[in-house]
């Protein structure tokens, strides 16, 4: 292939602009409150991240809405926006938090392993979970729901699945609502499982599989990528409330978590508005009432 | 080691779904890469140049395209089947590319000798190849061919991630992300079950490699 040097000067031009477009937008949103001398009771892990000026937090690098790696190499969504609340009442900018990714099967490991200060990551509160680590929040409820290709009349909810066997239902390998949707099918069979959300809804797109199910708000993201291929059908059924992962017995972390997020409502609401609720269709949510730090 | 014997049942199942997609692709991969070793040292130019192509894009890609191609881009072009039927073929395709290698350097280890006196008694080339020189070269190819289909044992754990799900790899994936389990444990569970298949290959293959060593 020959390439001569005008043609590459201005393929290199064309890039440079097309970088220099995706920069001019400042993802990064407002500056969140950062408190300057924060004072907390020695020997408390605030006490410790205060005095070290620096955390690390674990959080998804791939999901759309609530914590993805853009190309900045900075993680942008509401997981995040929450993170950065709490990291900030400790006297913690966001420039000094170093983001670790933490996908489903290793948050509990690299709380223990003492790797990260907290992970926010779409981290469904569950009994199995909070055996080996505790959970502040919740900070907001998420509940799983049906998609299906828009022309598709047949499903309207989780208990027309059983009925319809020749139906697959596409979700992800492990994660809590591929587990929760087993008792609405007819056999282990109909439930196909992916790595990743992505190819769920490459599927559904051509038709391998009839219906997609997660997390309502990681569906509405597709729903609204999708030009009216896909729809939402059904009530939610289930709640999966969202908290961050803490050391396991760290009380006072975790009651200090949840008087930040009280606190900082208008923040909250105002994260939640530029990432997770630009998506059309999602309600911003309140606050919800956390539950009993253990 | 908890978490693998509170779980053992679920490891079961798992473990007998890798040794489906195991066995389906053995039995594939080697049937397609035995025909496309044929066509390579075919006198037949077409087909020749048929194998030289599909060995040469088939080997070069990697496994997770070649099953992206099966699982995503056959049903944009109308061909359905389910997602395991996809993987299974993926495998075997991806799989018979080195199969067809290993046997063509069996098959090149034959003497020509052996090929001109069984052309010199009139045999036509298929009985050439299922008479003479095949028998001959898959002795001298079983070890190559049994570091290729351990290696595809171990890919079929790649296969779970494109909708086959349920095989061992996936139930480790199960256990540490929906319930909580220590990575550490059940992923040497894990292990464990895939040493059982590849040691048991092991021994099975000794044992091949010693009875048809047969001093020429």
């Amino acid at each position: 292939m020959r390439f001569t040097r005008t043609k590459a000067a201005v393929a290199a031009a064309g890039l440079a602009l097309s970088l220099a477009a995706c920069g001019g937008d400042d993802g990064g949103g407002e500056d969140v409150e950062v408190a300057q001398d924060a004072e907390f009771e020695a020997g408390t892990t605030m006490a410790e991240i205060a005095e070290r000026g620096t955390m690390t937090i674990g959080t998804k690098f791939d999901q759309p809405g609530f914590g993805l790696l853009g190309l900045d190499d900075v993680p942008e969504g509401f997981d995040v926006e929450v993170a950065k609340i709490i990291a900030g009442a400790m006297g913690v900018a966001e420039e000094d938090i170093e983001w670790k990714e933490t996908p489903s099967e290793v948050r509990e490991q690299v709380i223990e392993d003492g790797d990260v200060d907290l992970v926010a990551a779409t981290y469904t509160i569950n009994e199995e979970r909070a055996q080996r680590i505790s959970f502040a929040g919740p900070y907001y409820v998420a509940g799983q729901q049906l998609m299906v290709a828009a022309d598709n009349d047949t499903i309207s909810g989780p208990e027309d699945l059983a009925d319809n066997p020749d139906m697959k239902v596409c979700s992800v390998t492990g994660s809590t609502p591929s587990e929760n949707i087993r008792e609405y099918l007819a056999n282990n069979n109909q439930l196909v499982l992916f790595d990743v959300y992505d190819k769920c809804a490459d599927a559904l797109g051509n038709g391998q599989v009839d219906v997609v199910t997660t997390d309502n708000v990681i569906l509405l993201g597709f729903v609204s990528e999708s030009d009216g291929e896909f729809k939402l059908v059904g009530e939610q059924f289930t709640e999966e409330p969202y908290g961050i992962g803490i050391e396991k017995g760290d009380t006072a972390f975790c009651e200090f978590i949840n008087e930040t997020l009280a606190d900082n409502e208008d923040a909250y609401i105002e994260a939640w508005e530029r990432t997770a609720g630009e998506v059309e269709g999602t309600e911003t949510p309140e606050l919800p009432e956390p539950a009993e730090c253990a | 080691m908890e978490p693998v014997l509170d779980n053992l049942d679920l490891y079961w199942s798992g473990f007998l779904r890798s040794l489906g997609i195991i066995g389906w692709s053995l039995l594939g991969s080697m049937v397609l890469g035995t025909v496309l070793a044929a066509f390579r040292v075919s006198p037949v130019a077409s087909l020749r140049a048929f194998g030289t192509a599909w060995v040469t894009l088939v080997r070069n890609c990697p496994l997770t395209i070649v099953l992206f191609f099966m699982a995503f881009g056959l049903p944009e072009v109308g061909v359905n089947a389910s997602f395991y039927v996809f993987g299974v073929t993926g495998l075997v395709i991806y799989t018979s590319a080195f199969v067809c290698e290993a046997l063509r350097s069996g098959i090149n280890a034959v003497d020509r000798g052996q090929a001109e006196a069984a052309r010199a008694i009139g045999l036509t080339f298929g009985q050439t190849m299922t008479q003479v020189v095949l028998p001959q070269a898959f002795r001298s190819a079983v070890p190559p061919l049994g570091s290729v289909q351990i290696a595809m044992f171990k890919n079929s754990a790649v296969v779970g991630a494109f909708g086959v799900g349920a095989d061992l790899f996936s139930v480790g994936k199960t256990l540490t992300s929906a319930q909580g389990y220590a990575y550490i444990p059940v992923l040497t569970g894990v292990a464990i079950g895939y040493l059982v298949i590849t040691l048991t290959a092991g021994v099975l293959l000794g044992l091949l490699e010693r009875k048809v060593a047969i001093a020429r």
